[in-house]
């Protein structure tokens, strides 16, 4: 039995609309559940206090800066080494094995289990250099993590920059480095952004990785040698122990308003960056 | 010095993987003269203009055997500076490719890497360009909006302008007008001409009829080989291959 083209058509839309549709609710619950355990939790004290008994009472002052802090710290290493060496797979080599090599090595890297990071991070940074647990080590190790994720969403991005522009600066009297500088990178710059917020948001939501690395003391850090706990790793702290639940729920909604606020500065700015070029 | 050469072709080829893209080429372009080159697609048009500013050299397939004399010096010999030769030899596309930057920008790109900061010498150097393009009418009340709004006449017009502001020595256009409606065509054309006293100019063409109109000497490329090359009246009127008689007349290409 064959079903009209037309039912076809009808049933499709009805099929892809009904699964973005659930996407889309199962994201808003998420949200809405989260959100609404936790915000009643949330006051200015919550946000600027320092935690007592573990965290059952006051608020999460220290565990908002190590945010702040440790993902910072993350990028500020990952990134000029990821772009760095997408800038030279991409335009100093020719494909060969191996580029290959690399390509399916920081492949292979991007999959690879949080975890796994936190324990090398561990026995390497933390035991082996006597680094100790500290924002260093962690953001080390975070970088390391994100790396991959950096370095492919960067390349594609410069990939992508039409050839013609390299050959029109090129004609005019650039070097390779010139061009790269002032033509390819800056129309990269969407892509090797969204690659840096997609890293940014791996780190803020990392805990294995962290609690291995960065340790999760409540003090708040004076130093990069200083031991720090992340919301998430406060969050996971809170919960896994039954110290507080409400308090977790309150975490957790900081640090989703945090990433949200964090997107949407950036997509913002980008957003101005590129109008202005092309205005 | 009217009839002096400044590039000289030498047995000269250009390989692209496996492909011979020119067989051994021997021309020369006379300086303060619009050379014309026409020939069917793949006859090794482009890959010559190419060469002549080492464009090819960006392209890791490509390799190449002979000599090229710029004023008599090889520009192939190892030590030769290939960026500042193309600030002696600029280059004009076949489509108008304007950086995603303001007008003034794309002019002054080019400029600011040959060390050009001060905003006065700048800015006269950018209208200087646009005028001897015959764009700065037209433009100069929005030099700094983004150049990807002009239209493709304007911005080829815009392309020659960020290579003439440069003040090169010869100026390469490959098939400058083939995306171009009739009057940007001719307004281009008015440009080249004008510019002849100048500059060396060397235009890869399409259109037999451009090269019957502007150009002094013409070659006739056809599959990577030189089949002829003399004055631009003589190969449209009487040249002496048949194959250039064939081609200048419409019989095939």
């Amino acid at each position: 039995m064959r079903i009209p083209p037309r039912n076809t058509q009808a049933l499709a839309v009805a099929l892809l609309g009904g699964a973005t549709g659930l996407t889309l609710a199962i994201l808003v619950f998420v949200i809405v559940f989260i959100l609404g355990k936790g915000l009643p939790v949330l006051s200015l004290g919550f946000l600027l206090d320092n935690p007592q008994e573990m965290g059952k009472a006051g608020g999460i002052f220290p565990t908002l800066v190590g945010t702040l802090i440790l993902p910072l710290a993350a990028i500020i290493i990952a990134l000029p080494a990821g772009v760095g060496t997408a800038v030279y797979l991409s335009e100093y080599t020719v494909e060969n094995p191996a580029t290959r090599i690399i390509r399916f090595g920081t492949d292979c890297l991007a999959g690879i289990p949080s975890i796994i990071f936190g324990l090398f991070g561990f026995i390497f940074f933390v035991t082996t250099l006597k680094m100790g647990w500290c924002i260093l080590s962690g953001a080390l190790t975070l970088a390391i993590m994100v790396l991959p994720t950096i370095i492919r969403t960067s390349e594609e991005a410069i990939k992508a920059v039409p050839a013609s522009y390299r050959e029109v600066s090129c004609s005019l009297g650039a070097t390779r480095w010139e061009t790269v500088l002032k033509v390819v990178l800056p129309n990269a710059l969407p892509g090797i952004v969204t690659g840096v917020m997609l890293s940014i948001g791996r780190c803020i939501g990392e805990t294995a990785a962290v609690i291995f690395t960065a340790g999760a003391s409540l003090r708040l850090p004076h130093s990069v040698f200083d031991s720090t706990r992340t919301m998430a790793v406060h969050f996971y702290i809170l919960a896994r122990e039954g110290i507080s639940n409400e308090n977790a729920f309150g975490t957790a909604a900081v640090l989703i308003l945090s990433v949200l606020l964090v997107n949407s500065v950036s997509y913002w700015m980008m957003h101005r960056f590129i109008s202005r070029r092309t205005k | 010095m009217t009839d002096a050469v400044k590039i000289a072709n030498r047995n000269f080829s250009v390989f692209y993987g496996a492909t011979q893209a020119l067989r051994g080429i021997t021309l020369d372009v006379p300086a303060h003269r619009i050379l014309g080159i026409i020939g069917p697609a793949g006859s090794g048009k482009t890959a010559l203009l190419r060469a002549m500013n080492r464009l090819n050299d960006l392209n890791p397939d490509c390799r190449v055997e002979g000599q090229i004399l710029l004023d008599g010096v090889d520009i192939y010999q190892p030590d030769f500076d290939a960026v500042r030769l193309r600030k002696r030899v600029g280059m004009v596309f076949a489509l108008p490719v304007p950086l995603p930057l303001s007008l003034f920008d794309n002019i002054a790109y080019g400029l600011r890497l040959s060390g050009i900061r001060a905003r006065s010498r700048l800015n006269a150097l950018v209208e200087r360009g646009l005028q001897a393009a015959f764009l700065w009418d037209e433009v100069k009340d929005r030099l700094h909006t983004s150049a990807m709004r002009l239209s493709g006449g304007q911005q080829q017009r815009l392309c020659l302008a960020r290579v003439l502001a440069m003040e090169p020595e010869v100026i390469l256009l490959d098939e400058p007008c083939s995306g171009l409606d009739p009057i940007s065509t001719a307004r281009i054309e008015e440009a080249l001409i004008a510019l002849k006293s100048k500059y060396t100019i060397v235009l890869v063409t399409n259109n037999t009829k451009q090269a019957a109109r502007v150009a002094d000497t013409t070659a006739f490329l056809l599959q990577g080989d030189l089949v002829e090359v003399g004055p631009t009246s003589l190969i449209f009127t009487a040249p002496k291959d048949q194959k250039t008689n064939d081609y200048v007349s419409g019989r095939f290409g």
